[in-house]
């Protein structure tokens, strides 16, 4: 109690620094998200009938469920293979001199300083069907055919994973730097292998990072619009996608508004559980 | 005792190590510990201490030589199969598993099953005497707590060798003394065979059976604490362990055994070549430490004029500057009661005896 006046001066001395981001907030995120929410709950576009039946209507349709489901799992492979192939990465980096790190990291950002309109245009240019890709295997008699490569699945998450690898790699990189270098060496000395000493010490002690790393690579993989229209094309609908059509293209803008708000109830809920994950790991030792 | 294993004995032989820096760490190193033996590595910082121990535990392939532990050359055996255990200086425990999770680590590596396991692991805290701590996690204990841990930790492989490096230099004093009777102790049930890496002479001479003092990654003497104490053969270890004055001087005359040096302080007196044979006429350094000299009444020794004299306890310290204007100092033992000296009476000191004081060729 005696320290409490202390403490609340310093407290709000920080408020009141914190309130010109505050108002910000409230202005330009706060108010629209109220107002799309209040629009979510006309019946009509009109607006004339109020209720929960554009909800309704995207939870019974098996359409819109789908997308939803999609985006989800897209999500999730993408950031399978950010993780996947982040990890040696950033587990590399730890163990390379000081130039060989300066050149990772470089490659490792390098996806950060194109604009993601060039990326994706570059990611047609490779996926296409006479791409990169194509043009190569053919010229080598490997195939015969083009394969079919942009607007699949396979290259939505291949151009997602590079344009997001970064998300993933940053953190992981910090988290392995924290642990202890001589961890690995008490390991082997007690007889432990690569391998055993990988998963028992090194993997368990990341997983703050990887969590980090997959919430971020997660939430900005589902949500990519221009990439996931571009390299995804008419076919592959997502949730992005489908929003934007139903607000501009049909000017439904109840129902748009209502698929918004599902949408972001979806993402946050993943992102909790990522969150949760990661206070467990930390409450069974952590850094 | 189920540690012992008979304690296997350690050979490094003629082993060099250059760095890919090109720092040359550690040179032609020659040591032949027997089984049990506890063995202190003492030198400055950066002398090549842990460079040494990290090629004995098979983290650093050495640029040249062998590493022979018990009859085998393991050279080529990586670290997890070398059997050495290793205490390092932040102890190095997982931070991530409990502390019995951590004891038994070594053993789970090794496919031991689980309650095998957990009856070594609480074995092994019982011997380190910290029988409830099974269940925390490191970062709920204390220094010397995790040092016992860490400790137990390595003991529970049952390895050949044990190597600790600066095990106690984060602890305090009080606890530094604990752990290094507690390691003495662990040591004499186990009878393994032990390489403490140590920069506290103090530490090396009360714990070790053998002594090895580096310098510059060079080996410049090995041998028991009295020998390295007493019969130093550098200048370098002779005043690296324990302290001691050092006065120059010229050679008068010399055998293998002694030599007659003319002090620039001004007196003859009789030294042990300690570095090898001197010649005649050749300048010396003649090392003679503070408790090795003594107040003489007669004209014998060089004079002296005292200044500040430290009453440390069980000794005083009297720091008198001789006739050429170096300072030496004097330590008495307190037996009875003393007479204090004023500052700025003129004394006469000597040798207490000519074994003690020591003559290396001067370097330039
Ligand atoms: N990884 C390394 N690369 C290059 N030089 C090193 C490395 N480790 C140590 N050294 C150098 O080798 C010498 C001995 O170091 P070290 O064995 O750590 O000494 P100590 O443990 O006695 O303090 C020092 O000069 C140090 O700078
Ligand atoms: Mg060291």
């Amino acid at each position: 109690m005696g320290t409490a006046p202390a403490s609340r001066d310093v407290t709000s001395y920080g408020m009141g620094l914190a309130a010109p981001l505050a108002l910000f907030f409230l202005l330009f995120f706060v108010a629209p998200l109220l107002q799309l929410f209040w629009l979510s709950l006309h019946n009509d576009t009109a607006g004339l009938h109020w209720g929960l039946g554009q909800y309704l209507h995207f939870l019974t349709d098996p359409f819109s469920l789908g997308v939803l489901g999609s985006t989800l799992l897209l999500g999730a492979e993408v950031t399978a293979v950010c993780l996947v192939l982040g990890f040696p990465i950033a587990w590399l980096y730890q163990r390379v001199g000081p130039k060989l790190q300066t050149i990772i990291i470089l490659i490792v950002l390098l996806p950060l300083l194109t604009s993601v309109v060039v990326r994706t245009f570059a990611w047609i240019v490779i996926l296409g069907r006479q791409g990169i890709i194509n043009a190569t295997l053919q010229s080598l008699g490997i195939i015969d055919t083009p394969l079919k490569l942009l607007y699949t699945q396979f290259g939505v998450v291949i151009a997602l994973a590079q344009v997001q690898m970064p998300l993933m790699t940053l953190p992981l990189i910090t988290a392995l730097g924290r642990i202890e270098p001589n961890l690995d060496d008490a390991s082997c000395s007690l007889g432990a292998g690569s391998w055993r000493t990988f998963f028992r010490v090194v993997l368990p002690l990341s997983l703050p990072g990887v969590i980090a790393g997959c919430t971020l690579t997660y939430a900005a993989a589902i949500t990519a619009f221009i990439t996931l229209s571009l390299v995804g094309g008419g076919q592959m609908l997502f949730m992005p996608m489908y929003l934007y059509q139903q607000a501009s293209t049909l000017q439904n803008w109840p129902f748009a508004a209502a698929i918004s708000i599902i949408f972001l109830l979806a993402v946050l809920a993943v992102v909790s559980v990522f969150t949760t994950l990661g206070r467990l790991s930390r409450g069974h030792g952590g850094a | 005792m189920a540690e012992t294993q008979g304690g296997r004995s350690l050979v490094v032989d003629a082993v060099t190590h250059r760095y890919p820096s090109g720092a040359l760490a550690v040179e032609n190193i020659n040591l032949d510990i027997k089984g049990g033996e506890i063995i202190a590595l003492l030198g400055p910082s950066g002398c090549g201490k842990t460079t040494l121990l990290r090629i004995i535990a098979g983290f650093i392939a050495q640029t040249q030589g062998r590493i022979i532990i018990g009859d085998d050359i393991v050279d080529t055996l990586p670290p997890n199969r070398r059997a050495v255990g290793i205490v390092f200086q932040n102890y190095a425990l997982f931070p991530h598993l409990s502390i019995s999770e951590n004891v038994a680590y070594g053993l789970a590596a090794r496919g031991i099953d689980k309650a095998t396991r957990q009856r070594e692991a609480q074995r092994l805290l019982d011997l380190v005497q910290l029988p409830a701590m099974g269940e925390r996690l490191p970062r709920q204990l204390s220094g010397g707590q995790q040092q016992r841990v860490a400790l137990a930790r390595a003991l529970a492989i049952k390895p050949s060798i044990l190597l600790l490096d600066e095990p106690f230099a984060a602890l305090d004093k009080n606890l530094r003394l604990d752990m290094q009777i507690e390691v003495k102790r662990l040591q004499r049930v186990s009878g393994i065979t032990t390489l403490i890496v140590t920069h506290d002479q103090e530490e090396a001479l009360s714990m070790a059976d053998r002594v090895a003092v580096l310098s510059h990654g060079k080996l410049e003497q090995f041998g028991t604490p009295s020998d390295v104490y007493d019969r130093p053969q550098t200048l370098f270890v002779n005043t690296f362990v324990g302290s001691t004055n050092r006065m120059p001087g010229v050679v008068v005359s010399a055998d293998r055994t002694a030599a007659k040096v003319r002090l620039d302080a001004g007196a003859e007196i009789i030294a042990r070549p300690a570095g090898g044979a001197l010649s005649e006429g050749g300048r010396v350094t003649v090392c003679i430490r503070p408790e090795h000299l003594q107040f003489v009444g007669d004209e014998t020794g060089f004079a002296g004029v005292v200044g500040m004299s430290l009453p440390l306890g069980a000794t005083v310290v009297h720091e008198v500057t001789t006739a050429d204007g170096s300072g030496v100092k004097v330590s008495q033992a307190r037996i009875g009661e003393t007479r204090a000296l004023e500052n700025g009476a003129a004394v006469r000191l000597a040798p207490l005896a000519p074994s003690l004081a020591n003559a290396f060729p001067a370097t330039l």
